[in-house]
């Protein structure tokens, strides 16, 4: 068996808020990410879905060790580098980089392109030399944007082509593991759509594993090859696209796929009308429901979903969730049981 | 007579470079009860048309540089901003992204929907308390009045938008226009204030126009839609042979670039390029630049928004050329 590029075991992020705060009690903690077990596979996208809030984008600089982790370790091509030293985590970070939401916030205004996508190289030894021009040039290639690019400024670009230049920044080192944390999602759509497809060309060419962090799920369901879906800071399930999309077993994954709107409006009023609903928002992870963190707004849950937390458990062959409607020891003999 | 009319109007703006027109010689009509979907990018001027209708633009720097906008038979243009008040509330209300637009953060959100009301009717005070209670219900907030105490601050942000839907429709507006009310919102969310305002419409019979980015937003709710690029209106139709059958080249393009949730596609179809700046507009059709579908023709004059079936308009001397395959 493939071993895993990135794999997470137990992890954890919990952030203490000081006290002091006005509106605050001292000492509260959020559970950003509250026990995540996960494995990418090489050459893989992994795409990660939840609502705002839900520690997906923690969980993304978690794996790159962007933050450290309260607990729990994140393996990258089989090596711990929860306890690198900071040595040889630079060695390693050269393999991982991550692709932010708004390129405009992620590029400093008053360096020329070519600066900005030569960085990660003079951070790891490289010369601000003319073998270092030329792979600015060849990266500029490869997104697309003309050399004469190299000379100009961040806000002499378009967002798309902003987005262009983040990519080649993250891409200049040669990783194997992107972490694209809602990398399309300010762009407008028509411009969305060519950075869809350059991040596909580019993985296709320089074989690169990517986490696609979104929270539109039909960009998601287009890139990925396997989506895992998280709610307050747990994954609640994890399959193969096409598992989770067509035959979701989880409500809460059933719901968010139920709550996008349908790309045409031939019987919307029948659609709205059959709507798996939830009630309600997300609860705050500072005070987490017991048992089942989405029983609150649960349609189907039951006794055991209020005291005991489901564990991800495997129902087909790489199709995971959490949740005890699925658990044979307390599954309800019809849904409508269920609902009762 | 069509409840909101808008014939040639062009908004504009002073800038250090000079004027540049946000909104060209668009006209469209809103019938009572209907939903029109405004669809555009950014800086397609579709916003800048909602704050046109509401009297909400400073001016300077902007003016309405040409155009009428009639509402329920009264021409809107020219009004002052004592008339214009009259008008928003009980005639227009409208929505924004970002609630915090609309709420002020230091006063409690049941004295913020009283006072709205308090600007066009005159109640008792208990009168009032209990049509805000009311509002409040109607729009899915929880015990509402209870909440009518809380501060915006205590309010998730699907919470606010609801309180900013109950203030908006505080007064029975004939015309609620919501600009983007779902963009910032998570998808659940989402969809709990689109069958909010469908039931809204349904009950109460207001007209809606509804401007978003977001074709799917517009196939669930719309009943015709109209879309905007660099500006102008280059397609209006029902919904229905909008997404049927589609002419104009952009809308085309943007039905095709946004991946389906239901079917695969293998790669997506992108439009090249992106939406000129305002003062670096081409000649011709705006579009030009980035359709596969342009001639030299196109460069000419700019194409007129012309009939090409029962109800459907098209700016595009294109629209029934084949598609190159």
């Amino acid at each position: 068996m493939t071993r895993p590029l990135v794999e997470a075991v137990a992890l954890r992020k919990h952030f203490t808020l000081g006290g002091g705060g006005l509106f605050r009690r001292p000492g509260e903690t959020l559970r950003a990410v509250d026990g995540v077990d996960l494995r990418i596979m090489p050459g893989e996208t992994l795409g990660l879905v939840g609502e705002s809030g839900c520690g997906k984008s923690t969980l993304g600089r978690l794996l790159i060790r962007l933050i450290e982790p309260s607990d729990g370790q994140v393996l990258f091509d089989g090596t711990d580098i929860t306890g690198l030293s900071p040595a040889r985590l630079r060695a390693t970070r050269r393999a991982m980089q991550i692709i932010f939401q708004d390129p405009y916030g992620a590029l400093n205004p008053r360096m020329a392109v070519e600066d900005i996508v030569m960085e990660p190289m003079v951070i790891h030894g490289a010369r601000p030399d003319a073998a270092s021009r030329q792979r600015v040039a060849e990266m500029l290639d490869l997104v697309g944007l003309p050399r004469r690019a190299a000379l100009r400024f961040p806000h002499e670009f378009s967002g798309g082509q902003r987005q262009r230049i983040g990519i080649a920044r993250a891409l200049v080192l040669k990783p194997s593991f992107i972490v694209c944390d809602e990398a399309v999602s300010a762009l407008d759509v028509s411009v969305q759509a060519q950075i869809v497809n350059l991040l596909q060309d580019l993985q296709r060419e320089m074989r690169l594993t990517y986490l696609f962090i979104a929270h539109d799920l039909s960009v998601v369901r287009h890139i990925s090859d396997r989506v895992a879906v998280m709610y307050l800071g747990r994954v609640v399930e994890i399959a193969p696209k096409a598992a989770i999309y067509d035959a979701p077993m989880h409500p809460y994954t059933q719901a968010l796929i139920a709550a996008v709107p349908a790309p045409h409006p031939a019987g919307r009023a029948a659609r709205r009308a059959a709507r798996l609903r939830v009630e309600g928002e997300m609860p705050s992870a500072l005070n987490l429901p017991p048992g089942c963190r989405f029983h609150t707004r649960c349609p189907f849950a039951m006794e055991v979903c209020r005291s005991v937390p489901p564990p991800l458990r495997e129902y087909a062959p790489g199709h995971m969730t959490a949740c005890h409607l699925h658990d044979p020891q307390h599954r309800p003999a019809t849904l409508e049981e269920a609902a009762a | 007579m069509s409840l909101l009319d808008i014939r040639g109007l062009t908004t504009a703006f002073q800038t250090e470079r000079g004027e540049i027109t946000a909104v060209e010689d668009i006209s469209f009509s809103l019938e009572e009860g209907e939903i029109l979907g405004i669809v555009g990018e950014s800086g397609s001027g579709k916003s800048v048309t909602a704050l046109t209708v509401m009297g909400l633009l400073p001016s300077p720097p902007a003016r309405i540089a040409s155009g009428s906008v009639r509402f329920a038979g009264q021409e809107l243009v020219g009004l002052s901003d004592r008339q214009m008040q009259r008008i928003r509330g009980p005639g227009i209300a409208m929505i924004f992204q970002e609630p915090m637009t609309s709420l002020n953060p230091v006063f409690r959100i049941g004295e913020q929907i009283m006072e709205t009301i308090r600007a066009h009717e005159r109640l008792s005070p208990r009168a009032l308390r209990d049509r805000a209670v009311r509002m409040l219900e109607k729009v899915g907030i929880p015990s509402p009045a209870r909440r009518m105490d809380d501060y915006p601050h205590q309010l998730s942000g699907g919470q606010r938008q609801r309180v900013m839907i109950a203030m908006a429709l505080a007064c029975n507006p004939r015309l609620l226009i919501a600009d983007e009310p779902t963009t910032a919102l998570d998808v659940t969310i989402q969809a709990q204030i689109l069958d909010l305002l469908m039931d809204l419409r349904d009950e109460f019979g207001m007209a809606i126009m509804i401007i978003t980015h977001n074709m799917g937003v517009v196939a669930e709710t719309a009943d015709r839609v109209m879309v905007m690029y660099a500006g102008r209106v280059v397609e209006q139709a029902p919904v229905e042979t909008l997404f049927d059958a589609p002419l104009h080249p952009y809308t085309r393009g943007l039905l095709d670039c946004v991946p389906s949730l239901s079917a695969e596609k293998p790669r997506l179809v992108a439009i090249p390029g992106s939406l000129p700046e305002p003062s670096r507009r081409p000649s011709g059709c705006r579009f030009r630049p980035r359709c596969g579908l342009a001639v030299p023709a196109c460069a000419a004059a700019i194409p007129p928004l012309d009939p090409q079936g029962p109800a459907h308009h098209v700016a595009c001397i294109r629209a029934t050329a084949e598609v190159p395959a």
